[in-house]
């Protein structure tokens, strides 16, 4: 799976979660709580969505380093052994 | 024979327009089946039948707007026989063309295929919602159906669900700052040992089996509601009509504004993974616009939480005929004496907001000490 691909994925997650959200418009360093306006039970199945389409578990305690799009990627792109790619 | 009424979908619905109609006449039912969508101030519900049989007679047309407790439709009960041949659906004003009136036993599907448009049930819920006449409309979906995006398009700026919304809010709230005399309580919670539990369990689980704080605060509210029935009830005739189980509404915001109450039933008798299904179900189906009447129907007591968004307190506004809403804020660190040593801890405040005809400071005072009492067990809720 390459960086854009996983970018994808997570975004495909964040959609299941919030249908009306639009990928185009989300600001990928903005708190995805706010610009969205999810609370506890949307990041739950954000969470349960990451689980089950890339497999990776997110501990509860390790949920503040999904606060937004960008460090989502950086984080589970990290659990996959995924990095950037070079510019 | 069994009658199918228009339900009352909350204390703030006097009436309802009869969207769709899932079974028709000559189609079985059985005991929770989804018979019919009903548009409301609050959005589109679908609507279930609480007995089986068969449908033998419908009364009211697609597109018809009734008060709260017409009848909609006949339900032959089991072992029941037909009065007549089933009936003709009354002419409907929604622009598809009725279903068949003697329609098999098998699930409902277009019945006039040369003239019927093709529409998808989210766009068609929306449409209802947002008052868009659907045979306006040129589908852009797969063979010329109707989607979401067409029905947009459609509605004058977006509709008006917004303003239906925040009108049946304000007649809901109005009457009850008008018709009873609320008393406000609140008291801080010390969620340490919660907290701690909380932490612990989803520590060892995967996320679909984790729980959130909002489920432990809805089983202890449900437990000491069974030691303050009055608070479980409804102000009606003058006086408190204890309810019988302890249906919990939960107050459910949806992004973009506006708020839906859809209850969790018997809330008290259950464990706390099964409760956190439903809670996220049912706040799932909230916020696409999927409820079902059942989820509106019954609530016994309300319970909010402004907690998300920051707020250290919430003093609420009673949803009438009930007697009482209760109130939480925010899980925040804050310094706290334990065992004569100031140390920071996790706590809540609690409220309570309750009806002063049908209780008192002191119960209200008692009660919400005994949500405290249980909280610090959260092993046992």
């Amino acid at each position: 799976m390459t960086r854009a691909q996983l970018r994808q994925a997570v975004l495909d997650a964040l959609i299941t979660v919030v249908p009306e959200a639009r990928p185009a418009e989300i600001n990928p360093a903005a708190p995805l709580r706010e610009q969205l306006d999810i609370d506890s039970m949307d990041f739950m199945n954000f969470v349960m969505a990451l689980d089950e389409t890339l497999g990776v578990d997110v501990p509860e305690a390790e949920y503040g380093r999904l606060s937004t799009l960008d460090a989502c990627v950086d984080y589970i792109g990290g659990r996959l052994g995924i990095g950037a790619e070079p510019s | 024979m069994g009658e199918f009424r228009m339900p009352a979908l909350g204390a703030d619905m006097v009436a309802g327009t009869l969207t769709e109609w899932y079974k028709h006449p000559g189609e079985p039912v059985r005991r929770g089946d989804i018979i019919a969508a009903v548009d409301t101030d609050k959005g589109s519900i679908d609507i279930e039948v609480f007995e089986d049989g068969v449908v033998e007679r419908v009364v009211v047309g697609e597109g018809q707007k009734v008060p709260v407790g017409t009848l909609l439709a006949v339900i032959r009960r089991v072992g029941e026989t037909a009065l007549s041949p089933p009936a003709t659906p009354l002419p409907t004003v929604m622009p598809e063309a009725p279903p068949s009136p003697a329609a098999p036993v098998t699930p409902a599907g277009p019945s006039a295929p040369t003239q019927r448009q093709r529409v998808s049930p989210l766009a068609r819920r929306l449409a209802a919602e947002l008052g868009v006449d659907l045979a306006g409309i040129t589908g852009s979906g797969a063979g010329g159906a109707i989607v979401r995006e067409d029905v947009e398009a459609a509605a004058p700026s977006g509709g008006d669900r917004q303003g239906r919304m925040r009108r049946a809010i304000a007649v809901a709230m109005a009457r009850s700052k008008r018709e009873i005399p609320h008393f406000y309580l609140a008291s801080t919670i010390d969620f340490a040992l919660a907290s701690a539990w909380l932490a612990q369990w989803n520590a060892e689980r995967k996320p679909a089996e984790r729980l959130l704080p909002a489920v432990l605060l809805l089983k202890a509210t449900a437990l000491a509601l069974l030691e303050f029935p009055e608070l479980n009830a409804r102000w009606e005739n003058e006086r408190v009509q204890r309810a019988e189980g302890i249906h919990i509404g939960v107050a459910t915001s949806l992004r973009g504004g506006g708020l839906v109450v859809p209850a969790l039933h018997h809330v008290n008798r259950k464990r706390l993974p099964p409760l956190m299904l439903e809670l996220r179900d049912v706040v799932q189906r909230a916020r696409i616009g999927n409820l079902r009447s059942s989820d509106l129907a019954d609530g016994t007591i309300t319970v909010t939480s402004l907690g998300e968004r920051s707020a250290d307190l919430v003093l609420g506004v009673i949803y009438p005929p009930q007697t009482a809403i209760v109130g939480f804020g925010s899980v925040v660190e804050r310094p706290w004496v334990v065992g004569g040593v100031v140390a920071p801890r996790p706590v809540l405040m609690a409220s309570l907001a309750a009806d002063h005809r049908a209780s008192d400071g002191h119960r209200g005072a008692a009660f919400l000490a005994t949500i405290d009492r249980l909280l610090q067990s959260p092993e046992a809720l």
